[in-house]
């Protein structure tokens, strides 16, 4: 186990101590005290620590080595698209001429900035099959509850009041469910077949004309494309429901299919995921959603427009459900996603799916001896093995995962989907070389290996990281959130 | 096979890949995509291009960009121009925080929760409140998220929001809502208007006592107000919490954290929760995004928190460290009864705050905030001597003020431009009883002589005296 | 797992003990071990009117958040607020750690709950 300072930056405060500096108040000063009455100041200063610029850095660089990231190694966590993140998008969003915008400034002033907002609407568009975008949700989640606010706006419009029910699958993420049920919609799960897939059946017997759309991941959460998404589609539509795409996914697909082409309404992309834009050990990210031409007028207000060779932002949408964020999105991660478009291409953007379903398709053939996998056949971008046989012998998905962080690994993404036991999703993606998928693989296999023959050594890990297995139990009984308190 | 500096497979290898998956072509591979969806040509998107040439393009699309680095923002209304020390890009430009994920391996991932559990403690700090969670998109998502949770904990339905919060906040907030069964009331603020004599209460500009009262019911789930408000006036956060809670509602306060290093704290006043954006703590503005949502809590409400929390635990030998905690009501977890849809935070613009509020430290944040109320009193007093601008409040105010100019605050704006100067807010659209008032943020970054350049500009535009031939 | 005589069970895991006019209700020990670690409960308040399938608390693990639902109509007589602090007695003794005590409704709708007998064997169908 490597040795850790434990101490918090507050722990590190010494009095008198500053690590700021800022210009003079070159302004006739004012008492503050005769500014504003007694009761409206701070009796006690905020507890913020007293550290020198020097602290301040090494505190912070010391944290950094206790993480891991995608350029420290290996990172196939399914479902999340750890794909490498190019430096030259990181150097064009920190250009003053972008960073250091106002979002209320004149348009006049803002045309490259709006510029970028509208080619990614266009881009977007193209790749979805879908004839509009808006960049303002900022993430997935986000993206899903304005999705469903617009499936419930276009019902409303058309005094369609009876559609109170979302469908989704029991493979679906858990933000699906979530986001339709605060949107004010009733789920209904829909179960998968022994193939993987939406059962047909059983989504024929839940349709009918309360049903006011179907969310989908596709490919799904268990890596397979459905076969059936045009009878899917059909049935949907013929019911009066629309199709919402969870475009988790899309990094299978790119240049290969597009939702809109499948019959999807209205589908959102993760540009954190798909489009190389960095993840940021929990967001920012941004999660724009694409729709099909009779849902333009309830997309989110401002829209940019081109009138002439000028961008401008309409607000005049009555129809629109509205804001779901402030301003227009998380513009620097769309801007991150702009400069990936632009270098990747066209045929970039096909050769980086098509090389993702390799990579997949490659480690699973050469774990199928070694794991138990449901659906073993050709898979997307990523592929759900079970771990029930080492379960077996003592040794769950979770010791698996830490064995990884052993080899110096970002474990799979564990216990997810619901729907398979002891669950190991696994989600190579492009930007991984050969050797770095056979060290990885021989891992793996070692792992399983040893799982049969010397289960309890696996128990015990890991044991080279900084901190060796947490006690969450502890830390949910009496939660302790923050210092001091 | 096409080559790309991100994809390292070469033709060679994809031979190879595919001989073990046992398929004869790349196409083979989507054939579960049924034919007639497969795309038969590229996708129409403009050609690709070099690193260097996306660079030489991105600098021709910036000239047209006018901002802050050469040009005077006297622009605020939610997001605001602050000084940001070098050591905040510095530390998030470090790869092992900004390419990772959420971290669901807390053993590799103690860098980021240590990093957010100290964010946590720092927004503790400055509200006053019990407990905070990692970040949400933005201080109006925040918002959003505390109704919510109001209305689930009280079992009520309505909302009173003051018309002085941030119009873009009540925007989300009503979208959000629309088909929650959450139900919005709005009340007003004192101000002078054109019927009424000049009473001291009618020009304070703080929210109005008289018509919140009035809609306070068995419904309601709770309060909701700002200070400073949009106006930059300093609430009396203390009575709304008081009538809040005789009513059985909580309240919420959405506050400045910059603010917060001088004025009392939410908690301390006994508001319930306090959300608001964190952007001026050491994020750049962004066109708007990303912001950093702040969201703290009393201890009743911990368990009720939507979003990523982290908690200080023991490892297996006892050492201190860091875990996701109280996450089984979270939406991977509890599907469609979770408390909230969200997934991600904005997990690198917290850890930017609390690099910037490490770096500022407790006296350079009072420093920061202390700036921002003499250099703003400064430019509201010059503006005023002027003769051109009229006063429109009379209560304390921070870091921006209401002025009613003589020439219309959009004029006025477009004039300033032709001397690099980015006016202030137009609050003529989002209040029609304020039509022709300007709201003027004035940070610790302006210096005095920017003041007066921009005062004097003023003048001149109001008399007439137009700077730039049209 | 361990089924104890002399209560009544549901299909969503609770027992019932039945006292004069009021009723003590639980959660069994197959339900405690599904959920593993019990680190929250969340109780009604006292006075409360209940129906039946009524949402009486939640009790919280580590990975999972689970309701209760009520096996029965009533008005929360008390809530075991023993548990507040100590959510893991539900873990040690599921049995002898009521989560609240409802004043009986209707004493026919105990009818429709199952016997030990029967609980037994719904479990190991489950």
């Amino acid at each position: 186990m490597k040795n850790r300072d434990e101490r918090l930056i507050f722990e590190k405060s010494v009095s008198g101590r500053i690590g700021y500096s800022l210009p003079k108040n070159d302004v006739p000063g004012i008492e503050i005290d005769s500014v504003f009455p007694k009761e409206m100041l701070r009796k006690a200063a905020p507890e913020l620590p007293e550290v020198s610029e020097v602290d301040v850095i090494r505190h912070y660089t010391k944290l950094s080595q206790q993480n891991y990231g995608v350029d420290s190694g290996f990172y196939p966590l399914g479902s999340c698209t750890m794909k490498y993140n190019p430096k030259i998008n990181e150097d064009i969003a920190s250009m003053d001429g972008f960073a250091q915008m106002h979002p209320l400034q004149n348009p006049i002033c803002s045309q490259g900035s709006l510029e970028i907002l509208y080619k990614m609407d266009q881009y977007l568009s193209e790749i979805l099959g879908m004839e509009k975008v808006t960049l303002q949700p900022a993430a997935g989640a986000q993206g899903e509850m304005t999705g469903l606010m617009i499936i419930k706006a276009y019902h409303m419009s058309r005094n369609d009041e009876k559609r109170v029910k979302i469908i989704v699958p029991d493979s679906s993420h858990g933000t699906n469910p979530a986001s339709a049920a605060l949107a004010g919609f009733e789920v209904v799960h829909v179960p998968s077949s022994e193939s993987g897939c939406v059962d047909i059946n059983a989504l024929k017997e839940v349709l009918d004309h309360t049903v006011a759309g179907l969310m989908l991941t596709n490919p799904n959460t268990l890596g397979l494309f459905e076969e059936d998404i045009l009878k899917i589609s059909q049935m949907v539509h013929d019911c009066g429901g629309l199709l919402y795409y969870d475009g988790a996914n899309m990094n299978a697909i790119m240049g290969i299919a597009r939702p809109g082409d499948m019959g999807f309404d209205i589908a959102h992309l993760n540009l954190h995921k798909t489009f190389s834009t960095p993840h940021g050990g929990g967001g920012p990210g941004s999660g724009p959603v694409g729709v099909v031409k009779k849902l333009i007028p309830f997309i989110p207000a401002p829209v940019v427009e081109k009138e002439d060779d000028y961008y401008v932002l309409d607000y005049d949408r009555p129809l629109s459900i509205g804001k779901v964020k402030s301003f227009y999105g998380n513009f620097s991660v769309v801007l991150k996603a702009y400069c990936y478009i632009r270098i990747m291409g066209a045929k970039g953007l096909k050769e980086a799916s098509t090389a993702a379903v390799l990579n997949a398709n490659y480690i699973r053939k050469m774990l199928e001896d070694y794991y138990d996998i449901p659906q073993n056949r050709i898979c997307m971008h990523e592929f759900v093995l079970s771990a029930k046989k080492q379960a077996e012998k003592g040794v769950t998905a979770l010791d698996i995962a830490k064995n990884l962080l052993d080899r110096g690994y970002h474990p799979p993404t564990i216990y997810f989907p619901l729907i398979v036991n002891e669950a190991m999703m696994i989600e190579p993606t492009e930007t991984e070389n050969l050797e770095t998928l056979d060290a990885f693989i021989d891992a793996m296999i070692d792992i399983a290996i040893r799982a049969g023959e010397d289960p309890q050594g696996l128990k015990n890990a890991p044991k080279t990281t900084y901190v060796s297995r947490l006690d969450e139990v502890k830390a949910a009984r009496s939660p302790k959130l923050a210092w001091g308190r | 096979m096409l080559r790309s500096p991100y994809i390292p497979m070469t033709g060679e290898e994809q031979q190879k890949i595919l001989d073990v998956v046992g398929v004869k072509s790349t196409e083979e591979l989507f054939s579960a995509i049924p034919e007639e969806l497969r795309l038969k040509e590229d996708l129409k998107l403009d050609e690709p291009i070099s690193e260097y040439e996306l660079k030489k393009q991105m600098q021709g699309l910036v000239e047209q960009n006018f901002d802050q680095s050469w040009s005077t923002c006297f622009l605020g209304a939610g997001v605001y121009d602050h000084i940001i020390p070098s050591t905040v890009k510095h530390i998030t430009s470090r790869q092992e925080f900004y390419t990772s994920y959420t971290p669901y391996q807390p053993e590799i991932s103690q860098g980021v929760l240590q990093a957010t559990f100290e964010y946590q403690s720092m927004i503790c700090e400055l509200t006053g409140m019990d407990a905070a969670n990692a970040s949400l998109y933005d201080g109006a998502v925040a918002l959003y998220e505390a109704v919510i949770l109001a209305s689930r904990y009280t079992n009520r339905n309505e909302v009173l929001v003051a018309r002085s919060v941030n119009p873009e906040y009540r925007k989300v907030l009503s979208s959000g809502l629309k088909y929650s069964g959450i139900e919005i009331k709005e009340f007003g603020f004192y101000h002078k208007d054109k019927t009424d004599n000049d009473s001291d209460s009618s020009r304070t500009g703080m929210i109005n006592q008289e018509s919140l009262e009035e809609l306070i019911s068995e419904n309601t789930a709770a309060i909701v107000v700002q200070s400073p408000n949009f106006f930059g006036i300093v609430e009396d956060i203390k009575t709304v919490a008081e009538k809040a809670r005789n009513a059985g509602a909580l309240s919420i306060a959405v506050c400045d954290p910059i603010s917060l290093a001088i004025l009392e704290s939410p908690g301390s006043l006994g508001a319930d929760i306090a959300v608001g954006e964190g952007q001026p703590l050491g994020l750049p503005m962004s066109f708007g995004g990303p912001l950093l949502g702040y969201f703290a809590v009393k201890k009743p409400l911990i368990r009720r928190m939507p979003g990523r929390i982290v908690g200080e635990t023991v490892d297996s030998e006892g050492r201190r460290g860091f875990v996701l905690t109280l996450q089984a009501r979270e939406q991977h977890i509890r599907r469609e009864k979770a408390t909230s849809n969200v997934c991600t935070n904005q997990a690198l613009c917290a850890l930017a705050a609390s690099v910037y509020l490490s770096t500022m430290g407790k006296e350079g944040l009072k420093e920061v905030a202390t700036q921002c109320i003499n250099k703003s009193y400064y430019a509201y007093k010059s503006l005023v001597e002027t003769g051109q601008v009229s006063k429109v409040f009379d209560s304390p105010f921070f870091r921006e003020f209401v002025v009613r100019p003589e020439v219309s605050p959009q004029k006025l704006n477009e004039e300033l431009l032709h001397d690099s100067i980015i006016g202030g807010y137009d609050l003529s659209g989002e209040y029609p009883e304020l039509e022709g008032c300007w709201l003027v943020a004035v940070t610790e970054k302006r210096s005095m002589d920017e003041i007066d350049f921009f005062t004097g500009k003023v003048r001149n535009i109001c008399q007439g005296g137009i700077s730039v031939e049209e | 797992m361990e089924v104890k005589q002399g209560l009544y069970y549901s299909k969503e895991h609770e027992w019932v003990r039945v006292e004069g006019d009021q009723a003590y209700i639980g959660i069994t020990d197959y339900a405690q071990d599904s959920l593993g670690s019990i680190v929250y409960v969340e109780l009604p308040q006292e006075g409360k009117a209940i129906s039946r399938d009524d949402v009486l608390g939640v009790v919280e693990s580590v990975k999972a958040a689970s309701d209760i639902f009520s096996p029965i109509s009533g008005k929360v007589v008390e809530a075991n607020e023993a548990l507040l602090d100590s959510p893991e007695l539900l873990n040690g003794n599921p049995y002898d750690n009521y989560i609240v005590v409802l004043s009986i409704d209707n004493q026919d709708e105990l009818k429709e709950l199952l016997s030990p007998e029967q609980y037994d064997e719904y479990t190991k169908g489950e």
